[in-house]
């Protein structure tokens, strides 16, 4: 029988090593996997054990905070956000039962102090428990709060402020907002996400995809510079209408404007002028360009990528991208109509791009983190995107795009003392279903920076479901927003 | 033997130290501050392992030095465990421990002869099944997540499955001890299969329908696969047929098949086995959690007490039965796959020294009454871990010494004391052997 008991044994020891194959299974090799299932409430009940870190403004100012609740093995802390619904976005809210979104989300690691297993040993063996890191962001409270104050007043829109020579976002306004800290009460979340027209959970800024109209002007002259298709000396001539591609395309009060320069063109945002120089310039190369400068790719910015839109020309039907080699009405998209749709984000980008000499730097919201002891971890390294055009380039758009605050389509952007670049646009979106289907409906768009001669900040403010133009309503809250960053220099 | 009870002396010292040092971490963790009142514990847990100790020294000198120690050392683990989870019922399983080795030292004090059993095993058996279906009697049965596994006398409750496990190993021990020369050389051949004389496959079949027809009354697949996986183990060791146990298995799947088929308890436990995410806040809740429990312990755990049991603020429970089912889960999640792997390694080499004592006894009863105890321990830590890991369905058998329970760690104490006993014999005689006494006649029965 000792030999039958020997295999018996030889037999339980197989089985005992299926338990530990089993075993390592669930706690190591597909441990991700179940962390990230939806019925796992334990990832998030145990960031809820995690003294989360704190988020500042760039002048030390709180935005989120967490405060604890309860005592011993039920202590559990709970996010703050002071400032309520000025920071809804895009900080976003951090809560067990409802998620994450936005800065929240996407800096979900630091704030909670995550360590690889191995640094978590350690600090099991040295007794420290795991503690968030709080992070410093870009962001201008004063401007924030300036920039909400006009668009609450404006109407549903973006405002968003970028620092050109580091990619610092110091400002990125949604209206309407919400209050972050009104997410955990009963039916607030189904509330928000039932509003279909309002939509306060939706961050216009980095989701809202809109006509940009004239201002894409800029993207094309730049594409009609950098390529040598124009000079600034160049003359085309400007027609009160243009026939293309069977459609009519015509300048505002059909004006004839003869034979003109960029200059004359960009200042007077001449449709015709840059149908032809699109026309012109061509498909590819005006593909190119808006690529550097961002278009057709998520956004490089410090957000959960599901919660960025890619800016671009759209197949409305399919809901997708065209590339460079679909069929597009080439005058249309140059004049930033056709099926072209962009960001806030994404024109604030090309604002940014022009006014930092032609290198586009990689926006960002989080500046550093700093550790429990006080300490920096890691800090912003300002970051080069893409270098879509020259420095040359990059001047001569800059003197024209003088021109349009100073005498131009924009001069409601001037602040006196202050040279200020920029660009106008306003795209009609007749029938636009998000502002209640009206029919004199448009999208309103100021783009620029200043000082012009020594960029401090570009912003893009784009108002929706307005029956203003671009200047009247778009070139004040860039005009406020930027006195507001540079008083604060 | 004085050197191998120096040796249990010994190893039992690491296992109170390592008890000390669980309820230190543990307390440590829960109130901010190491109090003594873990040392007081150590040393409470150390003196009455001392005085089993002493017993043993006294009454079964030659006995296996290394059972008692790991057995104590996993009663340890289980104990700082469910402290961790509930003082109070931490304190109850002490005082079950301590009522456990009371029953294990009146065993081994009644039970020297243990053969006596074999005398009485029918009445062994009868008492064995009557246990089993003892919870689907009316008035004392209990009914825990549609199994019948429970009883309530008064206000004592108890799993009698856990005392029915000792007297269905001691009757088939007895039964194949009697038969097994017939059922070898009365096997034919047929179509190329041994299979064994018609007239011994009948109690095989009774066995077999004993099993079933327990799946259909307490309707718990995890007892009825552990009962029968034990008698399989004994007849394959009785008889060496490894045909007997394909056999075996293939009766106990078609008939567990059927009744999975046709009872909706059972049939719903693997329909959770199964496919756990089609009802994740309901049937498949527990089998969820305890998986993910134990994806939260990595590699090293996060440490005692660190474990979420409860959402925070809220008696919502986040590991349903932690202190008995899902336990191994809890396991994992504070310990790690280093943990888990080493509590499985005490039960493997419990299981070695189990089977150790079944090599080295002489006659036929003890050595597949030792089989048969060690092989019903260690298929039971199987069954509640591969419930647990999802190997095999969930079902509610406790885990031996680690779980909280007052029945398993009785039971268990009272298994150890056998196999105690069946050890003494079997290395006194062959102390004795070696002794150049010119002893010669042959020890004990041929094994």
């Amino acid at each position: 029988m000792n030999r039958q008991i020997i295999k018996l044994f030889a037999f339980i020891i197989v089985l005992f090593a299926v338990l530990i194959g089993f075993t390592s299974w669930w706690s190591v090799f597909d441990a991700k996997g179940l962390k990230a299932s939806k019925w796992n409430q334990r990832p998030l009940l145990e960031q809820q054990q995690i003294p989360r870190g704190r988020i500042l403004a760039a002048d030390g100012t709180v935005i989120a905070k967490s405060f604890s609740k309860g005592h011993g093995s039920g202590k559990r802390y709970i996010r703050h956000y002071p400032l309520g619904a000025l920071f809804g976005h895009p900080i976003g809210y951090s809560f067990v039962q409802y998620g994450q979104s936005e800065f929240e989300k996407y800096h979900n690691a630091e704030l909670t102090g995550e360590e690889s297993e191995f640094g978590a040993i350690l600090d099991q063996l040295t007794g420290k428990t795991q503690e968030g890191e709080q992070i410093v962001t870009n962001l201008d409270v004063h401007a924030q709060e300036v920039a909400m104050g006009d668009l609450e007043a404006a109407g549903y829109g973006a405002v968003v402020a970028i620092e050109p020579s580091t990619g610092a976002v110091k400002v990125l306004a949604s209206n309407p907002s919400y209050n972050p800290n009104s997410i955990p009460k009963e039916g607030t979340l189904a509330k928000l996400n039932k509003a279909e027209v309002s939509r306060p959970l939706y961050n216009r800024a980095t989701q809202g995809q809109y006509p940009p109209g004239s201002t894409f002007k800029v993207v094309t002259a730049a594409a009609g510079l950098e390529s040598g298709v124009i000079t600034p000396e160049t003359t085309i001539n400007a027609p009160g209408t243009i026939i293309d591609e069977g459609h009519e395309l015509a300048n505002d009060f059909n004006q004839d404007w003869g034979s003109i320069s960029l200059d004359t063109a960009l200042t007077n945002s001449v449709n015709t002028w840059f149908g032809q120089l699109g026309q012109k310039v061509g498909q590819d190369k005006l593909f190119t360009t808006m690529e550097k400068f961002g278009f057709n790719a998520k956004p490089p910015i410090d957000l959960p990528e599901d919660e960025l839109s890619k800016s671009g020309v759209y197949d409305y039907e399919s809901g997708k991208m065209l590339t460079r080699n679909d069929p597009v009405d080439l005058a249309r998209v140059a004049i930033g109509q056709e099926r072209l749709l962009a960001t806030p984000l994404q024109i604030a980008m090309v604002a940014a791009g022009v006014a930092n000499g032609g290198k586009l730097m990689k926006p960002q919201i989080w500046n550093r983190v700093v550790n429990a002891d006080g300490s920096v971890t890691k800090r912003m390294n300002p970051e080069v995107y893409s270098e879509p055009i020259s420095a040359k380039t990059a001047e001569e758009l800059t003197t024209a795009m003088e021109g349009v605050v100073r005498e131009g389509t924009g001069t409601n952007a001037a602040i006196s003392g202050v040279p200020v670049a920029g660009k106008t646009g306003t795209a009609e979106t007749p029938g636009n279903t998000a502002c209640g289907g009206g029919e004199e409906e448009n999208q309103a768009w100021f783009m620029g920076f200043a000082p012009a001669n020594d960029p401090k900040i570009a912003i893009a403010a784009s108002v929706e479901c307005t029956e203003q133009f671009g200047n009247d309503v778009a070139a004040p809250i860039f005009r406020d927003v930027a006195e507001a960053i540079l008083a604060g220099e | 033997m004085t050197r191998a009870r120096n040796r249990e002396l010994l190893a039992l010292i690491p296992v109170a130290l390592l008890l000390t040092a669980g309820f230190a971490a543990v307390f440590a963790q829960d109130h901010s501050k190491l109090g003594n009142l873990s040392l007081t514990y150590g040393a409470y847990f150390f003196a009455v392992c001392l005085a089993t100790h002493v017993y043993l020294r006294i009454r079964l000198p030659h006995a296996d030095p290394y059972l008692f120690p790991l057995m104590a050392l996993l009663t340890a683990f289980g104990l700082v465990m469910i402290y961790r989870i509930d003082e109070g019922l931490a304190r109850d399983q002490a005082n079950w421990f301590v009522f456990g080795l009371v029953l294990f030292a009146l065993t081994i004090q009644f039970l020297r002869d243990y053969e006596v059993l074999e005398r009485y095993r029918y009445i062994i058996a009868t008492a064995g099944i009557l246990l089993l279906l003892a919870p689907r009697l009316p008035g004392i049965g209990e009914q825990v997540n549609g199994a019948y596994l429970g009883v309530k006398i008064g206000p004592i409750s108890f799993q009698p499955s856990e005392f029915a496990k000792l007297a269905i190993v001691i009757f088939l021990a007895s039964y194949l001890r009697e038969n097994r020369e017939v059922l070898i050389v009365g096997a034919r051949r047929i179509l190329g299969v041994t299979l064994p004389p018609i007239k011994h496959f009948g109690p095989m079949l009774v066995v077999w329908g004993a099993s079933m027809l327990l799946l259909v009354f307490i309707r718990d697949l995890g007892t009825s696969l552990m009962f029968f996986a034990a008698f399989l183990a004994l007849l394959y060791v009785a008889t060496g047929r490894f045909s007997f146990v394909v056999i075996g298995m293939i009766l106990f799947l078609l008939g567990s098949w059927f009744i999975v088929a046709t009872v909706p308890h059972v049939h719903e436990r693997v329909e959770i086995w199964l496919h756990p995410y089609t009802e994740p806040q309901g049937s498949g809740y527990q089998i969820l959690q305890s998986i993910f429990a134990q994806a939260d312990g990595g590699l090293f755990g996060k440490g005692f007490g660190q474990a979420l049991i409860t959402v925070p603020g809220t008696n919502n429970t986040m590991l349903p039965a932690a202190q008995t089912d899902t336990i191994y889960s809890l396991i994992v999640n504070e310990l790690g796959l280093f943990g888990a792997a080493g509590l499985i390694a005490t039960y493997l080499l419990i299981t070695a020294r189990g089977f150790k004592v079944a090599l080295l006894a002489n006659d036929g009863f003890s050595k597949l009454l030792a089989t048969g105890l060690t092989a019903v321990f260690a298929i039971q830590a199987f069954v509640i871990i591969g419930g647990v890991t999802r190997v095999i369905p969930l079902t509610g058998v406790t885990l031996p010494f680690v779980s909280y329970g007052g029945s398993s760690i009785v039971a268990n104490f009272v298994l150890l004391a056998l196999l105690l006993l069946i050890s003494n014999r079997a290395r006194r005689e062959a102390e004795e052997g070696r002794l150049p006494s010119g002893r010669d006649e042959p020890l004990g029965a041929p094994a």
